[in-house]
């Protein structure tokens, strides 16, 4: 199995856990990756909270360079990234219009050819019954509440991924590692994405109540497959309980790094020696 | 908050949303659902479904000065739930556009504002974010006043940067991509292609 791949800015740089396990997670399940040649950033929320047209360009540059390079699938386990190039794909396939003032505005001719896949999406083609076989340490202490947020699964009409509501895919990739999901209510509520820096009352309110439902529920875990969620759960809890004069210490996952482990890699070749909560207590 | 609907704005910013491509304001009935699952519901001065009211009665200056439309964290839970299929967080997007452009936006979400901007000049400059830059930037905004009387304000984020950067989660050098000109001239476009909207 061989796909193009576009990291993103934040799997090179804050989220660089996420970018080594999902390439140690895909080495492991014999899945090659193909690097996106001078890939440049999607424009985040900074673009479409600012300026539509932009919002659709950046992305549509590295759409029109996977075509270039004859990747007709394309990873993009960025969350936030991966909304971003299919919100693009989507609009620009629906208008004319804004197909060919984007062409314009990149140099580069665009067809529309590329199916873009976050990192859930990659690991159901890969076969979940396909996982089993590849796991050689059950994740067997680990109760996971998995959690979705945001951009993975809304909005619906545009992204097409899972459901909206209660959506199922990471809770069976876990249970194939030999993981227990548990049952929760915050599966889809918002962190506060992209406001970690801008509005931290705001990102540390939310995100407490996701990991006080997490923890209430049972998990002693959370399972993410975003950067966003992963620096508001993970970098911001020590300021989270600081702010609730709590003492949480829920490790939180990227869904690669149980993957990886699961698969046999080290936890330093899963990366979650990275994390700001200590994750190890879970692994013997 | 008191004001006046006039008739004439009733329909001109519905119709100015629309052009935009903010869908058709008038098919909301105002059911609240929207409002109900907001998850930032509780930082907002104007609540989603009365946005979208005030749109819909033609209230511009009192839509596009609202915190409202930039608290709103982009979520879609609204988009994803309302009966009548009206994308409203693309609203937000559209409106947020406008207070922008017009020098609208509330004072006290500045620094979201200064956030993007230090983030898309980083895009601009470096094809891709140079975080660490990015962040200084933005902290030499929004925290310079402060640190007058207050300079720990300058590291509040540099301590969490320092847990990064030994993580190796932060590059002290911004790394250069070969396509950055075609960056740079993509943002080039853009402006130039809003310029000359404004003229028409």
């Amino acid at each position: 199995m061989r796909i193009g791949y576009y990291p993103g800015c934040s799997l090179e740089g804050t989220a660089r856990d996420f970018g080594i396990s999902v390439r140690k997670s895909c080495e492991l399940l014999g899945i090659e990756l193909a690097d996106l040649d001078d890939w440049s950033c999607c424009g985040a929320t900074a673009a479409h909270n600012t300026n539509h047209l932009l919002s659709i360009a950046l992305p549509a540059r590295n759409l029109a360079l996977a075509e270039q390079q004859g990747l007709e699938k394309l990873l993009s386990p960025c969350a936030a990234c991966s909304n971003r190039l299919i919100t693009a794909h989507k609009e620009m396939a629906e208008s004319e219009t804004l197909r060919n003032e984007v062409a314009e505005i990149i140099e580069m001719p665009y067809s529309g050819a590329v199916k873009v896949l976050n990192y859930l999406d990659l690991m159901l083609e890969f076969g979940i019954e396909n996982l089993g076989p590849k796991v050689v340490r059950k994740l067997e202490n680990f109760k996971i509440a998995c959690y979705y947020g945001c951009l993975l699964v809304r909005p619906p009409k545009v992204i097409e991924f899972d459901d909206p509501e209660n959506p199922q895919s990471m809770d069976k990739i876990v249970t194939a590692l030999g993981a227990e999901a548990v049952d929760w209510e915050y599966k889809v509520e918002c962190c506060g994405g992209g406001f970690t820096i801008s509005d931290p009352a705001l990102v540390e309110t939310l995100s407490h109540d996701i990991i006080e439902n997490a923890e209430a529920e049972g998990a002693n875990a959370i399972a993410v497959s975003c950067p966003l969620c992963h620096a508001n759960l993970d970098m911001k809890q020590s300021a989270i309980n600081a702010r609730f004069r709590e003492k949480r210490k829920v490790p939180v996952y990227y869904v690669s790094e149980l993957v990886a482990l699961a698969c046999g890699a080290t936890p330093e070749e899963a990366a979650i020696n990275k994390h700001f909560v200590d994750s190890y207590a879970l692994i013997e | 908050m008191t004001a006046k609907i006039e008739q004439g704005a009733i329909q001109s910013f519905a119709k100015e949303v629309e052009e935009a491509g903010g869908g058709r304001v008038a098919d909301c009935y105002q059911c609240g659902k929207c409002s109900a699952g907001c998850p930032v519901a509780s930082f907002m001065d104007l609540l989603p479904h009365q946005v979208v009211r005030y749109v819909q009665l033609g209230l511009r200056d009192e839509v596009l000065a609202s915190r409202t439309i930039w608290v709103c964290a982009s979520c879609q839970t609204c988009t994803t739930r309302c009966p009548k299929e009206f994308e409203i967080a693309h609203l937000m997007d559209i409106l947020r556009e406008i207070s922008l452009k017009e020098g609208k936006v509330a004072v006290s979400e500045k620094d979201k504002l200064t956030f993007h901007r230090a983030f898309l000049k980083s895009v601009e400059h470096h094809g891709r974010i140079f975080e660490l830059g990015m962040i200084q930037n933005f902290k030499m905004k929004t925290a310079a006043k402060q640190a007058v009387t207050d300079p720990r304000v300058l590291f509040q984020d540099a301590m969490m940067g320092k847990g990064m950067l030994l993580k190796n989660k932060l590059h002290f050098l911004p790394g250069n991509i070969k396509g950055k000109k075609h960056v740079k001239r993509i943002f080039d476009r853009v402006r130039e292609r809003e310029k000359s909207k404004v003229r028409e």
